[in-house]
């Protein structure tokens, strides 16, 4: 079983030793592989050191403002949907010190926290994950106002992609063309396939790095069969896909500015921020200059931040954005709108994270529509 | 050049129960760096000994519950050139504050067999009701991180990085995952203000509401969550009526469902 491909257009075959293969020889490359894994409550990203790791036959129910881990019977290693966690908690982390200085005497010195060296393999980003990057890779990657180290870590990092099998409940990537098949943006692709005799993952390589960790891994061609069953499943979970966002949101967004519908949408948001929090493309940060009691030591921290908190639309003599409609309406609007204008690209990627982990519901595709049918009613 | 004058620092005790002192004397690695920083001119937790006033900053403890504390603070204010409250007592009249919903002489003769020495004002009240207050830390306890933080800036002549968000914030940055959305657990986070250091929801328990409402706390709605996760009026009333139960969306919210 051990044929080569060093061409990227064939799909190869593994089976579960050789995704343990794949997993050891990225560590064995020096990287941390991070994937999803089965805490109490849901599929958090963390550190995996084999197959072992990660969780077996279990499955996610999802709404809006729900979301549960409910056991899918299988062996599937991928049957859930996104978690809470987006994988920008690790090319751009919730907390991180940009410097400190130090002073002596009448004059300071200032230490750079060196470039970051985090090497990340990720396994099993969706596609909709896929997209995200590449959207915060537009807010990063570029000069003058880039980010050194989220592109230190973006290019050292090595992604292995799931097509999704199962179409999660809040997951709405086919109407915003990011899913459910990873297109690009991957090392390796993966779509895993289960029947009654076999448990095996099509393997495809997306980039050069990608022939290199295939071909040191047991495998063997993929048949005509087996790629025909991988299309087959990919296509049946973008037609039971639930959600879907309307056409042209950008314009419709747009338009709507004076909408009424924004005070209704604040009657129910808490203004908590978690949208924001565990949107995958959200970049928003604040700075936090910090002192030691002395004065000898000052640090300069950059955080996590959201167009929900007063803070971040503080200028002199206050917040801009003081009621909850107001934020509400920056959100929704500069992710399905205003981004086109500033990025060439939407804000969303369909991922469903913002309407299962708001904890009242609120729910972007449907808010979306009901801006777009008040437009009918005029 | 002389060495530049120390900050005279005094810490004040007023209806409380010495937790957020404590926080103070917690501080272990920093006690000495603050001992070295500013004059511990008044803080009768650590020592009996104390300097007269003025004071450069003084952190205040406790809320107001009889006449002759809501003279003592009057006094303390024209003494210290700032002051800093501590505390859900002080910020926002403590767990003691419930007696604001009920009427303080049941609840005193009630308690005391002789109550003719018991001079009670009839609600407990924060420190800012009674005089203007600089900065106010909240907590049950206060956090010893923005502690130091208030301190660090204080002294520094910066602006204090305490935010008012939510405490959301601290889950979603450290990775908790929501227990409303995961449990189905009532949690009152999207409405309290960010600061404890994310100390119940790692542990699978909603949020209690010891640092009081954030910033724009949107409580209805969150009365409409719990109501439908089947807590009936009392229980919703009960989760406002803690440590927080006088500021006022907690107090209001809680009144909408007594
Ligand atoms: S806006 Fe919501 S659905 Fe869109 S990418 Fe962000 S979290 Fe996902
Ligand atoms: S939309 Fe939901 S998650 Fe976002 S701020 Fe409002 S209540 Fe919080």
């Amino acid at each position: 079983m051990t044929s080569r491909h060093p061409n990227t257009q064939h799909k190869s075959v593994i089976d579960a030793d050789g995704l343990q293969s794949l997993i050891g020889v990225l560590r064995d490359e020096g990287y941390q592989v991070i994937a999803p894994r089965a805490s109490d409550d849901a599929m958090v990203l963390g550190q995996v050191n084999g197959i072992e790791d990660l969780p077996v036959g279990v499955r996610d129910e999802q709404d809006g403002g729900h979301y549960r881990l409910v056991p899918g019977g299988g062996r599937a290693l991928f049957e859930y949907g996104p978690g809470p966690q987006g994988w920008k908690r690790y090319l751009y982390p919730p907390e991180e010190r940009l410097w400190r200085a130090r002073r002596h005497g009448e004059s300071f010195t200032i230490e750079e926290d060196s470039q970051s060296t985090d090497k990340y393999a990720f396994l099993g980003v969706r596609a909709c994950d896929l997209r995200a990057m590449e959207v915060q890779d537009k807010v990063f990657d570029r000069e003058p106002q880039g980010d050194p180290r989220y592109v230190a870590r973006r290019k050292n990092a090595f992604v292995v992609a799931v097509n999704c099998a199962r179409a999660g409940g809040t997951c709405f990537c086919v109407s915003m063309a990011s899913g459910p098949r990873a297109k690009d943006g991957f090392d390796v692709s993966l779509t895993e396939l289960i029947d009654d005799d076999r448990h095996v993952f099509l393997a495809e390589a997306g980039s050069k790095k990608g022939v290199e960790l295939l071909e040191r891994i047991d495998r063997r061609p993929a048949s005509d069969t087996e790629m025909s069953r991988a299309d087959a499943i990919v296509s049946q979970t973008a037609e039971s896909m639930g959600r879907e966002m309307i056409a042209d949101a950008e314009h419709v967004l747009a338009r709507n500015l004076e909408s009424d519908h924004w005070e209704t949408v604040a009657d129910r948001c808490l203004t908590c921020g978690n949208c924001t929090l565990v949107c995958p493309t959200c970049f928003c940060t604040t700075v936090e200059d910090v002192t030691d009691l002395s004065g000898a030591i000052a640090e300069r921290w950059r955080k996590w931040d959201s167009c929900y908190s007063m803070d971040f639309s503080y200028i002199h003599g206050g917040s801009i954005r003081r009621e909850g409609a107001a934020r509400y309406r920056q959100w929704i609007a500069h992710k399905l709108s205003f981004w086109h204008e500033q990025f060439g690209i939407s804000g969303c990627v369909g991922c469903g994270r913002c309407i299962t982990w708001c904890p009242v519901g609120i729910d972007i595709t449907e808010e979306a529509r009901t801006l777009r049918d008040g437009e009918k009613d005029l | 050049m002389p060495e530049p004058r120390k900050a005279k620092l005094a810490v004040w005790k007023f209806a409380s129960c010495d937790g957020c002192q404590l926080s103070l004397l917690d501080c272990e690695d920093e006690l000495l760096e603050l001992a070295g920083a500013v004059e511990i001119a008044h803080f009768l937790e650590a020592s009996r000994a104390t300097v007269r006033g003025p004071y450069d900053l003084s952190l205040v403890e406790g809320s107001i519950t009889n006449s002759h504390d809501a003279e003592r603070i009057q006094k303390i204010r024209r003494q210290s050139k700032s002051l800093v409250t501590i505390g859900a007592c002080a910020t926002a009249g403590g767990i003691q504050a419930l007696r604001n919903f009920a009427k303080v002489d049941d609840f005193i003769a009630t308690v005391y067999a002789h109550p003719t020495y018991i001079e009670a004002l009839a609600k407990s009240t924060p420190i800012h009701d009674h005089v203007r207050v600089d900065f106010e830390l909240r907590g049950c306890p206060i956090d010893r991180r923005q502690l130091l933080e208030v301190l660090g800036a204080f002294l520094n002549g910066r602006r204090p990085n305490i935010p008012a968000y939510s405490e959301c914030f601290e889950c979603k940055r450290r990775g908790t995952v929501c227990v409303m959305v995961a449990r189905g657990t009532p949690c009152l986070g999207p409405v309290t203000q960010a600061g404890c250091g994310n100390l119940c929801p790692p542990h699978q328990r909603g949020c209690y509401g010891c640092f009081g409402p954030m910033e724009t706390p949107n409580t209805a709605s969150l009365s409409g969550w719990f109501g439908s996760a089947g807590a009936d009026q009392a229980k919703i009333r009960d989760l406002y009526r803690s440590f927080n139960a006088a500021a006022a969306p907690f107090r209001r919210e809680s009144e909408r469902h007594d």
